[in-house]
């Protein structure tokens, strides 16, 4: 299983919209508190109250500044987890099948118990999305919530993973990118949904939609006054809006 | 062929026990599921039913666990041994805690009840504090508005009888422009999110109109990155530009606005006011028949060009104001930073949406006058404003700017425009005045805060000086109507108005992010008189962590943490309502708290009780309540009406009703929360739409129906002016004629922050931000919050950054006419060219909130504070003025001016003060590893063949 | 990334175990008896000592044995499987030296499973893709000459011994060279780790975390130029000493033993310099290398 499925019966991901992203952080904790009591071993910290304090966080938020060819800097909040790649390289470099790709949904898993933490799929993965817990010893990783997903136990539409559940911008969405028909995959068509460093032939599940173009002015035409205001006056100007009632 | 893979239980049990209760780790009070496994909190998620959140839930709300196991959290009530601000305390039993604070506080209010100041910081129980210190007699009673957003709250209930902050918001659902003026995270922070996102899901436009690009700004589509404290000026031209193409709302300001009033031109007493008739009623001049007629009269047709015996309509008066040629775009352009290309342009997108684009919503309605509307019409244009404006001198005429430009475009409660919450809209007039006679051994005769309408109500003694220890509603800034705060400590050590005894303090971080100038005030409190007494004698603090405040304490009451007690967000007070609904909720003990530690508002209700407060006791003198939960059911603040509208009587009463013993019970079955909503004729044009106005008086918001007019022309205000100029009975001192007369301007004004007059040489404006994950809340304590922002950086614009010679990693001293610091700095484009910001209270004392004292946020950590002085520069007549709004004392943060320097790279951010002791008893360190407390429900099991 | 001493030590002694072990069992060095015991059980502790000292590298030491199962994917499962091949390949071959028996085609395999192992060792470098240094043939290519150049060292072949150490001189120049310009020649950018590109140029604004993590430890190792001209240095000219000081000074023990400490020397500080040296392209999303 360590080789990939080739084939996934669905193609469970992520769809992040940059557009709509305010780096609140909402994701990053609510991924750390599930998991912190989810699937496979909690998420230590270490230094909780010191100098240094340092824990394993499944999705971390980055902040980066854009400066376009012309026009005003921008600001663009950047949510980084796992992808879940259709050819997940930290899969194939596991040497005890612990990382595997899940045939029937795409979902890229950690074995707990099988891995030995020898952070070669950390080494594999060009996004970093997974993080060795310096406690249990074993390698971590975003599990799109699959003890979420499909939980009886949970009302249907708390079915989603927990940083999606929490966003309170909506902008990140869950689905299924094998169909082209759900929502997340017209979203993606609509707005031009996009792979990170396709040149590395990783071919993510999940995909960014890129930030709307900003600070476009509209060109449409200025007020344009009612009147010489120098010449009638404010009792001229009074008479004409007035007269419009 | 057969896929192994190992097994996953993909349908664990999730949690023993969901509880919903409502958060507090900040203003928003979103609902939240609390997930118990085996008796202890193992997950906190956002619950979907509540009106707040819907769900969702923020950084803060996630990390909630990391609140209540937090290291800072106080574990019994403390006795002060070593001296002030050492932090060294012994634990005392709550019997001796108690006796002792009696026993301080009731001498003081058998014989001066002014000498104790009770001020609350992030209190959410405000009804029931300010009720208390009523009843205690004090005068001196407020909490932290003043060093907030007053100056938005006071602006918007004058104008607009609502406000923004969360009293309002924009309508998400049908609007088409949203514009965000000064708005970092704020109030309310989910609710916005929320709406943003359905924005860009509609594809709703947004501008953000902001000096520093992040966040919600960071999304906006087009981005204004305004020279702060101008946005008054920016918003002026908008309105010139408005004016002058007749792109205003005529029918909307005649029918709904008292635009169409009278001004007074007769020379005098009176000029400026409205012309009033026989019944001493301002009236309009009617189209129909030019004939002076009932504003409320049926079919009226106000006519905003009326001229009546020589004196004109406010209309006219508004127009020849805005009109005039210092408010064209290109007169204010370099001042604001912004083209006057980009101000005409904003201009006309405003009018195209607002005019071009309006909507009908196809529901009649009828309004007070009687007229009946077959249809709504809406002016999808909607705007948010926060601190970013409100935190400036000039920012309660700046608020009031902004409103007046939403009134011009018909954008406030009308469909997609600017919508208010029950029990808002409420005209001024419904609103209190400010009480402060005080009467030994006697309750103060109604509440402390108010609303201002004249001179005569200001909060004064007979000799003309401030009745309040923080000056409130003193000619320095009438119209304080949320207190002022930040200027209880300076006052109470400068003994100026008068010297105090005790000084009462909840949630208030007052020696440390929480004051202007934080040295100085850390001074202040361990000051000492001629005979070895503190000057400020006694200090009692409630708070629930080991925040820098606890050290300056003579007295710890340790309050419980937000998930082991009970609360009630209140209609009193500030409840959680919806346009669309009215909305109030609790908290409730999903918890119990491990340590010897008591709710607040239990403590203050059995103190009252021990003091004998009115309201605390019966006639017999035996206390009324057990605790809160029971003041929260059985208090009524008048017949029928109490803490909860919900559940009331036999469990079916809402807004009036007995009190139902069952009531918290029936909350927490629902969820936490009651709404009670709007009838859907109701629901646009409140303060003028008869079936709102009935709705209120059933669900006990007034007694009879309250329809008003929005105040274009504030006319309290120019009775201070009038004042000002020599008329009435009360008078301001003379040196300050001229500052009331320029400040109190009934019609929205622009000036200079008053930072700016000493600004010469601190060419850069200086900001701060609340990071999105610790906004109104510290989040330094929480082990998983402080991994995303340990240590702040002063963010330098490119062409500040180029001239200095910076580069990653370097220092700079950063100096303001009142302080220096040295920090670290790093580099950001998307900027205002001469501004430089920061993240808000990242920077903690060595030693406090449980960290260890080598933390980042103590070591490279700052605050801007500490360049940041209460007071202003010298006057020439020697006087020194708040640092504060004139009209309501609004702490003026942002006026704040700078200059900065490169310096050596070092390892220490400057200042730097002694490490505090940790009086949150044991600590516990280093690897922290909750989910072991939990049994694995599952786990990456074995491999199976699936 | 972070120069981890227990895979530096790991690389370096199990590549010169195999190394020299693949001379032994070649049959191009014949020590017999109780030579042959020393030789083979000095290419046997390097081997082991090396494989051993890779499990400190792990969080889960003690399931070290499952990384056997993936053979047919992983580079690792492979290099678990070869090694232990190699070692068992050598055990009769090294029996039979013993007895004094020359090693056979027997022997020919034991070689090839401990030069596989240092293969299958160099490709669990060379085939990440994530990190352009190593992502290159000159990557197995260089691990291989390490283990020959050092096996011929021990081996006492002085002439085979100088002519691969100034190979792998002249190899470790090149992989420094071709190294240095990999990431560019790679293409991948902050630009193109976060798409941003089309809008114009970004940097990193905020880090996500101000506190540190697993992540920026592990993949983020800035090493200071003149450091790493001044070390580079060392490794090149220590690898290349073996050779004129088996040329140049009279044969002994002495010689070999300057031979040997010069080779590890350089040996050491090469892999050091190729864990420290290594860019990974995570380190965009933190605007670091």
């Amino acid at each position: 299983m360590t080789c990939l499925p080739g084939h996934t019966e669905k193609r469970l991901g992520l769809v992040i919209d940059l557009d709509t992203c305010v780096g609140c952080q909402a994701c990053v904790t609510a991924c750390k508190g599930w998991n912190d009591q989810g699937y496979g071993a909690p998420l230590s910290d270490q230094d909780a109250y010191g100098a240094e304090p340092s824990g394993t966080f499944l999705n971390r938020v980055h902040s980066y500044e854009v400066q376009p060819f012309e026009g005003a800097a921008q600001v663009v909040n950047f949510p980084r987890s796992c992808l879940h790649c259709e050819d997940a390289p930290c899969v194939t470099v596991c040497p005890t099948g612990a990382s595997y790709k899940r045939h029937e949904d795409g979902i890229v898993l950690v074995n707990e118990s099988a891995c030995i933490g020898c952070g070669l799929c950390a080494w594999a993965c060009p996004y970093g999305a997974r993080e060795m817990d310096a406690d249990a010893g074993v390698m971590k990783k975003c599990t799109l919530c699959v003890d979420r997903i499909y939980n009886e136990n949970l009302p249907t539409e708390d079915r989603e993973p927990a940083c999606v559940r929490t966003c309170p911008t909506g902008a990140r969405h869950f689905g299924d990118l094998g169909d082209p028909t759900s929502e997340v995959s017209l979203l993606v068509a609509a707005r031009g949904g996009y792979d990170l460093m396709p040149d590395l032939k990783t071919r993510p599940t999940n995909k960014y939609l890129p930030p709307r173009k900003k600070d476009a002015r509209t060109d449409a035409s200025l007020l344009a006054p009612l009147l010489d205001l120098q010449a009638v006056g404010l009792a001229g100007w009074l008479d004409r809006v007035l007269g419009k009632i | 062929m057969t896929i192994r893979q190992p097994y996953v239980e993909t349908s664990p049990p999730v949690s023993d026990e969901v509880r919903k209760t409502t958060c507090y780790m900040c203003a928003c009070r979103c609902g939240i599921d609390v997930h118990l496994k085996s008796g202890k909190v193992s997950y906190i998620e956002g619950n979907r039913d509540h009106p707040v959140n819907k769900g969702v839930l923020c950084a803060k709300g996630a990390a909630g666990i990391k609140q209540i196991t937090a290291p800072s959290r106080l574990h019994a009530p403390l006795r002060r041994v070593g001296p002030r601000g050492s932090g060294a305390f012994e634990e005392i039993s709550w019997d001796e805690a108690l006796a002792l604070a009696v026993s301080w506080m009731k001498p003081l209010r058998e014989t001066a009840p002014e000498k104790l100041a009770f001020f609350t910081g992030r209190d959410q129980s405000q009804s029931l504090t300010g009720f208390w210190a009523q009843g205690f007699g004090t005068p001196n009673y407020a909490a932290h508005g003043g060093f907030c957003s007053v100056n938005m709250a006071a602006a918007g209930i004058y104008t607009i009888g609502g406000a923004f902050w969360e009293f309002g918001q924009p309508d998400w659902e049908l609007t088409k422009l949203f514009v965000m003026f000064g708005v970092a995270e704020d109030h309310d922070s989910n609710p916005i999110k929320i709406g943003l996102g359905r924005l860009k899901e509609r594809g709703a436009r947004v501008i953000g109109v902001n000096p520093i690009r992040t966040g919600y700004n960071a999304i906006a589509d087009d981005w204004i990155g305004i020279t702060p404290g101008t946005d008054g000026l920016l918003i002026l031209a908008l309105v010139h530009c408005l004016l002058e193409a007749g792109k205003v709302d005529l029918e909307y300001l005649s029918q709904w606005t008292n635009s169409a009033y009278l001004l007074d031109e007769t020379e005098g007493a009176t000029k400026g006011l409205f012309v009033r008739n026989a019944e001493s009623q301002p009236f309009v001049i009617d189209r129909r028949t030019g004939m002076p007629a009932s504003w409320d009269a049926k079919g009226v047709q106000p006519d905003l060009g009326a001229v009546w015996q020589g004196h004109r309509t406010v209309f006219q008066h508004l127009a020849a104001r805005y009109l005039a040629a210092e408010y064209a775009p290109e007169a204010v352009a370099s001042r604001v930073g912004v083209s006057a290309l980009r101000i005409r342009q904003l201009a006309a997108e405003l009018a195209r949406v607002a005019f071009d684009e309006a909507i009908v919503v196809d529901r009649e309605w009828t309004d007070f006058r009687g007229n009946v509307h077959a249809s709504m019409v809406g002016r999808p244009v909607s705007f948010h404003a926060m601190r970013g404006i409100s935190a400036h001198s000039n920012g309660f005429q700046t608020a009031r700017a902004l409103h007046l430009l939403q009134i011009l475009l018909g954008a406030v409660e009308t469909p997609g425009g600017y919508r208010l919450k029950p029990p808002y809209p409420k005209p001024m007039e419904a609103h209190p005045t400010p009480h402060f006679e005080v009467t030994p051994g006697k309750a103060l005769s109604g509440p402390h805060l108010g609303y201002v309408r004249s001179p005569e109500q200001l909060a004064l003694k007979a000799d003309g000086s401030p009745a309040r220890i923080d000056k409130a509603f003193s000619w320095e800034n009438p119209f304080s109507a949320h207190g002022m705060m930040h200027m209880v400590i300076p006052n109470a050590h400068a003994g100026d108005p008068y010297r105090i005894d005790t000084m009462f303090l909840y949630m208030a971080n007052m020696a440390w992010n929480s004051s202007m100038n934080t040295s100085a005030v850390m001074e202040m409190l361990t000051d000492k008189g001629e005979d070895g007494e503190y000057v400020i004698p006694r200090i009692i603090y409630s708070d629930a962590y080991a925040s820098e405040m606890v050290a300056y304490a003579d007295l710890i009451l340790p309050d419980t943490t937000y998930l082991e007690r009970h609360d009630c967000i209140s209609m009193l007070d500030r409840p959680i309502s919806e346009p669309g609904a009215a909305g109030d909720a609790i908290r409730w003990p999903v918890t119990e708290p491990d340590r010897d530690v008591r709710g607040f508002q239990s403590v203050l209700i059995d103190l009252g009780a021990k003091l004998g407060l009115p309201g605390f006791v019966d006639a017999s003198g035996a206390a009324l309540y057990r605790d809160y939960a029971d003041y929260i059911t059985q208090h009524q603040r008048k017949p029928g009406v109490g803490p909860l509208m919900g559940f009331r009587g036999n469990g079916e009463d809402v807004g009036r009703g007995a009190p139902n013993p069952g009531q918290i019970d029936a909350y927490i079955a629902n969820g936490g929360f009651f709404q009670a909503h709007v009838p859907d004729e109701a629901a646009y044009f409140k303060p003028w739409n008869a079936a709102y106005q009935d709705w209120g008086v059933a669900m006990g918001f007034y007694e009879t129906p309250q329809p008003y007019l929005f105040s274009v022309y504030a006319e309290p205000m120019r009775r201070f002016q009038l004042a000002a100029e020599g008329h009435g009975h009360v008078q301001p001192p003379e040196a300050m004629r001229g500052r009331v007369r320029a400040a109190m301007d009934p019609l929205p004004v622009w000036y200079a922050p008053f930072g700016d007059a000493a600004a010469e040489g601190f060419p850069l404006h200086a900001l701060t931000q609340r990071p999105m994950h610790m906004y109104h809340s510290w989040g330094s304590q929480n082990a998983w919050l402080r991994q995303i922002t340990g240590r702040n950086f002063l963010y330098v614009p490119t062409k500040v950054w180029v001239d200095q010679g910076f580069s990653d990693g370097d220092w700079a001293r950063v100096t303001s006419p009142s302080g220096i610091i040295t920090v670290p700095v790093a580099h950001m484009a998307a900027l205002n060219e001469n501004t430089v910001w920061t993240w808000n209270a990242i920077g903690k004392r060595k030693g406090a909130w449980g960290l260890d004292a080598d933390a980042p946020e103590a070591v490279e950590g700052f605050l801007m504070n500490h360049l940041i002085s209460e007071l202003l520069p010298e006057q020439g007549d020697g006087m020194r003025w708040s640092n504060s709004d004139p009209v309501t004392g609004q702490a003026a943060w942002f006026d704040l001016r700078v200059r900065i320097e490169r310096v050596d790279a070092r390892t220490e951010a400057l200042p730097q003060f002694g490490v505090l002791g940790n009086p949150g008893g044991a600590v516990q360190k280093s690897v922290k590893i909750f989910g072991k407390d939990f049994e694995k429900s599952l786990g990456a099991g074995g491999e199976g063949a699936a | 990334m972070h120069p981890a001493p227990s895979v530096i030590l790991f690389t370096v002694l199990s590549g010169l175990g195999f190394g020299f072990l693949a001379f032994l069992t070649l049959g191009l060095v014949q020590p017999q008896g109780l030579a042959a015991f020393l030789s083979f059980g000095l290419g046997y502790a390097l081997a082991v000592g090396g494989l051993v000292a890779s499990t400190f590298h792990l969080g889960q030491p003690t399931r070290a044995w499952r990384a056997f199962s993936q053979w047919r994917s992983s580079w690792l499962s492979r290099e678990a499987w070869v090694s232990v091949a190699a070692l068992l390949a050598c055990a009769p071959v090294a029996l039979r030296a013993m007895g004094g028996v020359v090693p056979g085609g027997w022997g020919l395999i034991a070689a090839v499973l401990c030069l596989g192992t240092v293969l299958c060792t160099s490709m669990i470098y060379a085939q990440l893709a994530t990190v352009p240094r190593w992502n290159h043939w000159i990557t197995p290519v260089l691990f291989l000459l390490f283990a020959l150049a050092g096996g011929a060292i021990l081996a006492g072949l002085r002439v085979p011994a100088g002519v691969l150490s100034l190979a792998l001189a002249g190899m470790l120049m090149t992989a420094f060279r071709l190294g240095d310009g990999r990431f560019a020649a790679r293409g991948s950018t902050l630009a193109t780790a976060t798409g941003l590109g089309s809008i114009g140029t970004p940097r990193v604004f905020e880090q996500p975390h101000t506190g540190g993590n697993y992540l920026m430890r592990e993949m983020i190792h800035v090493v200071g130029r003149k450091h790493s001209q001044k070390l580079r240095a060392i490794a090149v000219v220590s690898v290349a000493l073996p050779a004129v000081i088996l040329w140049a000074l009279p044969g002994g023990i002495v010689s070999n033993g300057l031979a040997v400490a010069a080779h590890l020397a350089g040996a050491l500080a090469a892999r050091w310099l190729f864990f420290a040296e290594a860019e990974h392209v995570v380190g965009l999303y933190y605007g670091q290398r």
